[in-house]
């Protein structure tokens, strides 16, 4: 078990990289905390692979330094470095039962019989394998070889971090909720670093303490699922998490007020974004509100579809040309009659090339 | 809605039948016809029964051939194999390289059989062959006309330059075909080469061994035209292989009768042993399962 500090990390596979462009991972420095799960969101392309390949020692980053507890792992190879990992595909030994599966990492690291059986059968006991453990590894289903996967992982010891790719790739759906919660709860019993790469924010979201979403190579933000959810630091955030993202509109700024084609919205705080900036204002679905009747600061808008998805409906509201997504709770009525859209001022947050606005320094 | 029924579609069958009719049954058919029938010329045939059979089964003739048969092909599997898979192993498996490879490889496999005895028949040579003319020079006697272990050295070594490219290149493909995420996680697991050998690239290269295994061994159980260009079978019998005695039974000798039922008895060894070959490491696959 380890903090892992990754300390002004950054990757480029050019040879002579120049640009920031040339890099697949912009330089990031950021401590994760011993015993937390964290998942690297985002999609595909955007360098979460790297990252981990740089983590598991797949990798040696161009610049920068890995960190466990506080010892440099940097030029360490992966066999040396005391973490785990579960690959997208299932990997197993076929011609092994899945008790010398589990046992593998054990001898391979020279341990005697009696520590490898007491090993092997706690943790063939947390993952309910026991009852496969004579059964040969080839003829199982995805999802037990996936736990195999884990399993080799989790009988080691001295295991610093466990890094999962993707692991539900190949698992049926109805399995990848039970298999995912029994994760969760492995983590809380095991309280082991658990890092977890995906593409699914559910996935993500349900899974970790700590979310990083990653984008074109940039960290573009690390927080709670309730942070990711409430305060987005970059539009990609914002539309990524959620269902649907975040609402996004071209607005000019002037301090406490923002303009929508004539239309001024009220701020809570005074901003001062530079001219050149291109801005956009950013409200969720969820807390936008429309209304039969006009209000101070709505905006006359259009409902051009109604989806009912179940736990709520989501209205296509087109305002001028721009399609604003309204989350209705279910329990209330909504009809093309609702023509007036009010946002929320305490959850507008203003963007500025794609980054959240700070608000403007008291003066 | 009511269905036509035609049957004149069978004739689209008809080509195939006469194909199969004329290049297999047909000839098949006429061996099984010679097998069991005798002749003192003038194209006047007696029924014999099963006499060629129960006389090719118990000659020492035939045994002899067989024992040869067996110790060659268990020869050239025992070597072409293990190389076979030792060269895919450490082939390259990035750049230009690996094109250069598969070419030069490929190159023994392109040679006809005629072609191949000639060459080592040649090669041989203890008076103008680059490898008999050497041997003598650096005073190893070497001769694979006169003496029985030089000649089944050469007839082996022979086969072996002709044919673990075959072995290595299916092999190959079969290493090719594993997932990086094998070797990752057996790096992970602190496995020695020996275990990533053992438990990773073995299982995984099983299906092609199977095939490489068959048809090597189907292959040189048949061999006639490379041990005949080069030692014509000798010295004496001690290169004489089941194909080549059966050539000079029936053409040499002209006996029809005994060639036709040792040609029935070579089909059915090696269809059995085949049979065997496939059941066993089909088996030992579904042992797994």
């Amino acid at each position: 078990m380890a903090e892992i500090y990754l300390k002004k990390l950054a990757h480029s596979y050019l040879p002579n990289p120049q640009k920031p462009e040339d890099y697949a991972l912009k330089e990031i420095d950021q401590v994760w905390e011993d015993g937390k799960a964290y998942a690297l969101l985002g999609s595909s392309g955007c360098g979460k692979s790297t990252l981990l390949n740089i983590i598991s020692g797949l990798l040696t980053p161009s610049q920068g330094q890995v960190l466990f507890d506080g010892k440099d792992v940097t030029h360490l190879p992966t066999e040396q470095r005391q973490i785990a990992q579960v690959f997208q595909f299932p990997v197993v030994y076929d011609t092994m039962s899945v008790y010398d599966n589990l046992a593998f990492p054990l001898r391979n690291r020279k341990q005697d019989e009696a520590t490898i059986k007491a090993r092997v059968t706690e943790i063939a006991d947390m993952l309910e394998l026991t009852g496969d453990l004579k059964k040969k590894a080839q003829g199982l289903t995805a999802d037990a070889k996936q736990k195999i996967s884990l399993g080799r992982g989790l009988v080691r010891q001295d295991v610093a971090a466990i890094l999962f790719d993707e692991p539900l790739t190949v698992i049926d759906p109805h399995l990848k909720w039970l298999l995912r919660m029994q994760l969760k709860a492995l983590h809380q019993r095991l309280n082991r670093t658990m890092i977890y790469v995906t593409h699914d924010q559910t996935e993500a979201l349900t899974f970790a303490d700590q979310v990083v979403v990653m984008y074109d190579g940039y960290v573009v933000q690390m927080g709670t699922p309730q942070q990711l959810f409430e305060q987005p630091e970059h539009t990609f955030v914002g539309y990524f998490i959620g269902s649907p993202g975040m609402n996004l509109l071209p607005v000019q700024v002037d301090g406490n007020t923002a303009q929508l084609n004539g239309r001024s919205i009220p701020l809570n705080t005074r901003y001062a974004p530079k001219n050149s900036d291109k801005l956009e204002l950013g409200i969720r679905p969820e807390f936008t509100q429309l209304s039969t009747t006009e209000s101070a600061h709505s905006l006359p808008v259009t409902i051009r579809r109604i989806e009912d998805i179940g736990r709520h409906k989501i209205a296509r509201a087109d305002y001028q040309g721009k399609e604003i997504n309204v989350v209705v709770p279910e329990d209330q009525s909504v009809s093309t009659d609702y023509k007036y859209l009010t946002l929320d001022p305490n959850y507008i947050h203003l963007y500025a090339n794609g980054w959240r606005l700070k608000q403007e320094a008291a003066a | 809605m009511n269905k036509t029924w035609n049957n004149k579609a069978w004739w689209m069958v008809l080509p195939v039948v006469l194909l199969v009719a004329f290049s297999a049954v047909i000839p098949l058919m006429t061996v099984v016809n010679y097998s069991v029938q005798d002749t003192f010329g003038n194209n006047q045939f007696f029924w014999a029964g099963l006499q060629w059979f129960e006389e090719i089964v118990n000659s020492e003739r035939f045994h002899a051939a067989l024992g040869r048969q067996f110790l060659f092909s268990g020869i050239i599997l025992l070597i072409e194999i293990p190389l076979g898979i030792f060269i895919a192993m450490n082939m390259p498996t990035k750049g230009w390289a690996i094109s250069i490879c598969l070419v030069l490889m490929s190159l023994p496999l392109l040679i006809p059989w005629n072609v191949v005895g000639t060459i080592w028949q040649i090669f041989g040579r203890v008076d103008i062959g680059l490898l008999g003319a050497t041997a003598a020079k650096l005073g190893i006697d070497y001769n694979y006309t006169r003496d029985i272990g030089d000649a089944w050295f050469t007839v082996v070594i022979m086969d072996v330059w002709h044919w673990t490219s075959l072995v290595a290149l299916l092999c190959y493909a079969g290493l090719q075909s594993i997932p990086q995420a094998y070797y990752q996680a057996a790096r992970i697991d602190g496995a020695s080469k020996w275990a990533i050998f053992r438990y990773i690239q073995l299982p995984k290269m099983r299906g092609v061994l199977l095939i490489a295994v068959l048809l090597r061994f189907m292959d040189s159980f048949m061999i006639y035209t490379e041990p005949f260009v080069v030692t014509g079978g000798g010295p004496g019998n001690a290169t004489t292989f089941l194909s080549i005695d059966l050539v000079k039974m029936a053409i040499g000798q002209f006996d029809l009768g005994p060639a036709a039922a040792f040609s029935l008895v070579y089909f059915l060894i090696i269809l059995l042993l085949s049979w065997v070959f496939y059941t066993v490491m089909t088996n030992l696959d579904k042992q797994g399962q």
